[in-house]
């Protein structure tokens, strides 16, 4: 079973609307963008680590969310120390950081039913040029679903590769697990096409 | 240019056949980002063949349910589920600098797709090859500029820090070519140029091997 990331909470922003959420995301991640001057980034560290105070997340599941950037972080300010002073080197970074924990808040705060729900809507408006937020929706969940299925599948394949002994060959993997997710891909269609869906 | 009759019910809705092949191979792309999924070397190098799900959904899907088919993995990856390789997932993989890979990642599906739509129902091996590199290519010329403006490095220097991936964005291209022959060689309504015989090719078999 594979799960998001949310972490249950009772804080105010837990509470939020996902809608607003994601709207003041996509705000404070421009705003970041735009941020150069070090004391800007400050303020807005200050503030990234008050929101996740008031959220009250743990900071292993914090940590989680910028955990991919601990590579990138390092070679970004060893080039950015080359190119320019200390300063702007540690503040160019250090916007990357709180732009990628601050979208991490919201994933951490926010249920993936209601970030799905504020996908449905946002995508409301594309109704007038024939896109369905309902089909959307089946769409999404169907690809959740196939996840796993797909994963048993590259598990058969590989049982099989390594009966044959030919555990490195790309093409023996690849090829018969491709045929047999389109297998899967072309029942599930008739499958959906006896329950009417083109109708 | 074929099936012109259709051409108007496709813009306004997905056909349940194509709803399934895009949800399947959107999942295809999430499997093949778990690292350990495919062996090389024994394990010791943990590669994912995500980069190379992207080029297989144009390629096999076709431009438009290729992309879709992207689209609906980024989705999910938005929404929080850690389907990215290496189980990255969340909101912050698009606030991060690899957000313009991402994007391109939906560019060069639709590439590849719009490319082996042209080859017709067999595409040739050069040909789809053509097509992957032109992919790989598509995903570079959007990320790396993109890279260069979230992280303020100068573009001359961030395009030398990606030269490090070539190498391997090269090999996954002609990984992703051959398997797109070969699947299609194997189950011919695979190439998005030939027409779909919808339930011609009996009841599905489970697995292969």
């Amino acid at each position: 079973m594979i799960t998001g990331a949310y972490v249950a909470g009772t804080s105010p922003l837990h509470r939020a609307p996902a809608g607003g959420k994601l709207a003041g995301l996509a705000l404070a991640c421009t705003a970041l963008l735009l941020a150069r001057e070090p004391w800007s980034v400050g303020v807005a560290a200050a503030g990234v680590a008050a929101m996740y105070a008031l959220a009250r997340v743990r900071p292993a599941a914090a940590w989680a969310q910028v955990r991919p950037l601990r590579w990138f972080v390092p070679v970004l300010l060893v080039v950015q120390l080359l190119i320019t002073d200390a300063g702007s080197a540690v503040s160019l970074t250090a916007r990357i950081v709180l732009a990628v924990a601050l979208a991490g808040l919201v994933t951490l705060t926010t249920r993936m039913s209601e970030l799905m729900g504020a996908l449905e809507r946002g995508m409301s408006p594309l109704r007038r040029v024939g896109v369905d937020p309902r089909r959307v929706s089946l769409l999404l969940s169907l690809a959740i679903r196939s996840v796993p299925v797909v994963a048993g599948i590259a598990g058969r394949v590989r049982d099989a590769q390594r009966a044959r002994g030919r555990e490195r060959s790309i093409r023996a993997f690849a090829v018969p697990l491709v045929v047999g997710v389109l297998r899967q891909a072309d029942a599930l269609g008739e499958a959906l096409q006896a329950r009417g869906l083109d109708d | 240019m074929a099936r012109p009759g259709r051409r108007l019910a496709d813009r306004s809705r997905l056909s349940a056949a194509d709803m399934s092949r895009v949800a399947v191979f959107a999942g295809l792309i999430a499997v093949l980002g778990v690292p350990g999924s495919f062996a090389l070397f024994g394990n010791a190098v943990p590669v994912t063949l995500q980069s190379m799900g992207i080029l297989l959904c144009g390629a096999i899907l076709g431009a438009r349910r290729g992309a879709l088919a992207v689209l609906v993995l980024l989705a999910l990856v938005a929404t929080g589920l850690p389907l990215l390789a290496g189980g990255r997932g969340g909101l912050g993989v698009f606030a991060g600098p690899s957000v313009g890979y991402l994007a391109g990642w939906v560019a060069a599906a639709a590439v590849v797709g719009w490319l082996v739509e042209r080859a017709g129902r067999r595409p040739a091996l050069p040909w789809v090859l053509g097509a992957c590199l032109t992919g790989s290519a598509v995903v570079l010329v959007i990320g790396v500029p993109v890279q260069s403006f979230v992280t303020g490095v100068p573009l001359g220097e961030t395009m030398l820090i990606s030269a490090a991936f070539l190498p391997g964005d090269a090999a996954k291209a002609v990984f992703a070519a051959v398997v797109t022959t070969g699947t299609q060689r194997a189950y011919p309504a695979a190439a998005p140029g030939a027409r779909r015989v919808a339930a011609a090719d009996g009841p599905p078999a489970p697995g292969e091997g």
